[in-house]
């Protein structure tokens, strides 16, 4: 079991409420622990509906979902904005 | 005063800050700048360049100034209700600094405008409103190979990226890779002072761009979330698989 900081941005941090907390989590890649963000509670589910329209970082490095989290401490999830 | 007398004056403190002086100075009055969107961040991407003495700068916008926009936008005033944004932002500029050259495009810069458009300028800035607009911006700039540094806002938050990947940064789609589907324009409410706070380091940015001062934001993101004051610079590399940059280093091999 690993704990992670999770940060969410934008419209990801609306929808689940809070920009930031610690996850407990069994998770090997940042799929599982989206799956397992998904099934606390609807909250989550809403927020990562659509993954293709969110992006991922590890300890502050661009990343993907398939990507490992081997040695991360830090998950950071941020969709494109759009407004000016 | 003479012309140079007046300059002196004008760029006094850039002149006496050793990371811009005289060498950074003449850089920034030699530079042209193309600003897409003269809304909440163009507002005050365009002033502090103008006040900077950016020699050039094309001003982009389709759009009229509206009273639910002065909340933000405070490149414009009420007296130009109704008048396009181009014109207004025109005015503020020209009486902010007369020595500049300002050039006023009146409508909206879809790929053949921007394709027609960027090659002309040293650094496009992207202030649009909409995630097509930026799509369009960055595929025309990659194609010129003319650095694009692209800014967003919503609610209490932004975000900020230098794409140049001419010099081995990542373009706006290796970052977000487009998806092809319908993305309705929400409107979306903004707090009045986060396009200050997200366009001024725009600004700031364009400024240390131009005059070589720095670090480079080319290869970061910047995030902004000044609701809870939580603030991320992320890493972000070119994906050599991109669609719109990934072939940019063999087309220049080609050129050459």
């Amino acid at each position: 079991m690993a704990v992670y900081d999770v940060v969410y941005f934008a419209w990801v941090r609306e929808r689940i409420g809070l920009p930031r907390e610690q996850v407990e989590s069994t998770a090997t890649h940042v799929t599982d622990l989206v799956r397992e963000l998904t099934a606390r509670e609807p909250r989550y589910a809403a927020a990562f509906a659509d993954p293709s329209a969110i992006r991922v970082a590890l300890d502050q490095d661009l990343s993907h979902f398939d990507a490992t989290l081997d040695g991360v401490r830090e998950v950071a999830f941020f969709p494109p904005m759009t407004g000016g | 005063m003479l012309d140079g007398a007046v300059s002196e004056s004008r760029y006094a403190r850039h002149h006496i800050l050793p990371e811009i002086g005289k060498t950074g100075q003449d850089r920034l009055g030699a530079a042209r700048v193309l600003v897409v969107g003269a809304g909440g961040l163009g507002a005050p991407v365009l002033l502090y360049l103008a006040a900077a003495g950016v020699g050039h700068i094309g001003i982009a916008d389709d759009d009229v100034v509206s009273l639910s926009n002065l909340q933000r936008q405070v490149l414009h005033s009420t007296s130009w209700l109704d008048q396009p944004k181009t014109y207004s932002a025109l005015e503020r500029l020209h009486d902010l600094n007369p020595g500049i050259d300002i050039a006023t495009y009146p409508f909206r810069v879809g790929e053949a405008q921007a394709a027609s458009l960027v090659h002309r300028y040293d650094l496009v800035i992207d202030c649009t409103d909409n995630l097509d607009g930026r799509y369009v911006l960055n595929r025309a700039c990659v194609k010129a190979r003319v650095p694009l540094l692209s800014g967003a806002i919503s609610g209490w938050e932004g975000q900020i990226g230098l794409y140049d990947p001419v010099h081995g940064g990542p373009c706006f789609a290796c970052v977000f890779p487009e998806v092809q589907k319908q993305r309705p324009i929400q409107t979306k409410g903004v707090v009045g002072a986060l396009p200050g706070v997200v366009g001024a380091t725009m600004a700031l940015n364009a400024i240390k761009h131009i005059a070589g001062a720095g670090a480079s934001l080319r290869g970061k993101l910047m995030l902004f979330d000044t609701l809870w004051n939580e603030q991320s610079v992320l890493n972000v590399a070119r994906d050599g698989t991109c669609p719109v940059c990934g072939d940019i280093h063999f087309r220049e091999k080609r050129e050459c």
